[in-house]
């Protein structure tokens, strides 16, 4: 079995309240040096049959579609090798 | 002649039952309809209540922009049907790409709910007609996400084409871009709107009735359609 993974982030150019909030939190927990926080989501696709060119081509299609709106957001596609976590 | 309103309901919409009464209160006979059911019931306008359809999973409106009676919706509103989204509905129609930008959560990142004064900048939409040009009015407004965003040179179209039909007064409370609460598509029949006209359209439970000219707007257009 193989697993796609898509992370999708704001736009740069995007307010991101969440991300500033933690920011905001982290030296008060005594996490310094920390000088900008994102956050986004990440999916993890479980794929029936092999990732080839035509399975990414899909998963490229439902993230441009359904999984991000790219109206504010930005997506990246890649294959989780074997083993990894 | 007795003009049909739809109201859908998606699992999670909360305010279809106010959007129905608001409905009837403007004179017309609302119709429920069903987020599975593709068949619009030759309904002469939709309108898209606010909730929380599908618990907001995912993005607010990005499972909804795909449900049945969507497919409808979109494919009838680009023929002309008047559509009127508010808060979720709003959401919806910007997932659906009805509307051009985005909600994004609220820049102080707290669910507000407060009487917004607004001003109304377009007339000339299906759902905005029985305004007075840039008539001041108060509805509740109650969202968690309803920052509208959207690219500068989209903003500097919305403008240019006067399809800005709402604007915060006195107090932005979502972090919205130029203060926008509500826009309109080119052709003026799609119109999406963060703030609830129809919690405001009788006197015991509203902090005014002047949401209801969102409502008696598609009427009056429609009879002389």
């Amino acid at each position: 079995m193989a697993r796609v993974v898509v992370d999708v982030m704001l736009k740069p150019e995007i307010l991101d309240p969440q991300g500033q909030a933690v920011q905001r939190a982290l030296p008060r927990l005594g996490f310094d040096g920390i000088t900008d926080v994102r956050q986004g989501k990440r999916f993890e696709l479980e794929l029936e049959g092999p990732v080839d060119e035509a399975a990414l081509a899909r998963i490229r299609e439902a993230a441009e579609s359904f999984l991000a709106n790219t109206v504010i957001e930005d997506f990246t596609v890649r294959v989780e090798a074997e083993g990894e976590k | 002649m007795t003009i049909r309103v739809g109201v859908v309901t998606f699992p999670g919409s909360l305010d279809d039952h106010d959007a129905r009464r608001a409905v009837r209160i403007a004179g017309a006979e609302p119709i429920a309809l069903w987020h599975k059911d593709k068949n619009l019931q030759q309904v002469d306008a939709v309108v898209l209540p606010g909730g929380f359809s599908y618990g907001d999973y995912l993005r607010c409106g990005a499972i909804s922009r795909f449900s049945p009676v969507m497919e409808s919706v979109i494919e009838q509103a680009q023929a002309g049907l008047p559509v009127l989204g508010i808060c979720n509905g709003f959401q919806i129609l910007c997932e659906s790409h009805l509307l051009p930008g985005a909600l994004t959560r609220n820049d102080h990142l707290h669910f507000i709910c407060r009487d917004q004064k607004l001003r109304i900048e377009n007339t000339s939409t299906a759902w905005t007609s029985d305004f007075e040009p840039g008539q001041e009015i108060t509805v509740p407004l109650k969202n968690g996400e309803g920052g509208f965003v959207a690219d500068e040179r989209t903003l500097d179209m919305l403008e240019a084409e006067g399809r800005v039909i709402a604007r915060y007064l006195d107090l932005n409370p979502n972090g919205s871009r130029r203060d926008i609460a509500g826009i309109s598509n080119a052709a003026g029949n799609v119109v999406g709107l963060m703030p609830h006209p129809e919690h405001a359209v009788e006197p015991l439970t509203g902090p005014t009735t002047e949401g209801l000219p969102f409502f008696t707007s598609i009427l009056k257009r429609l009879v002389n359609a």
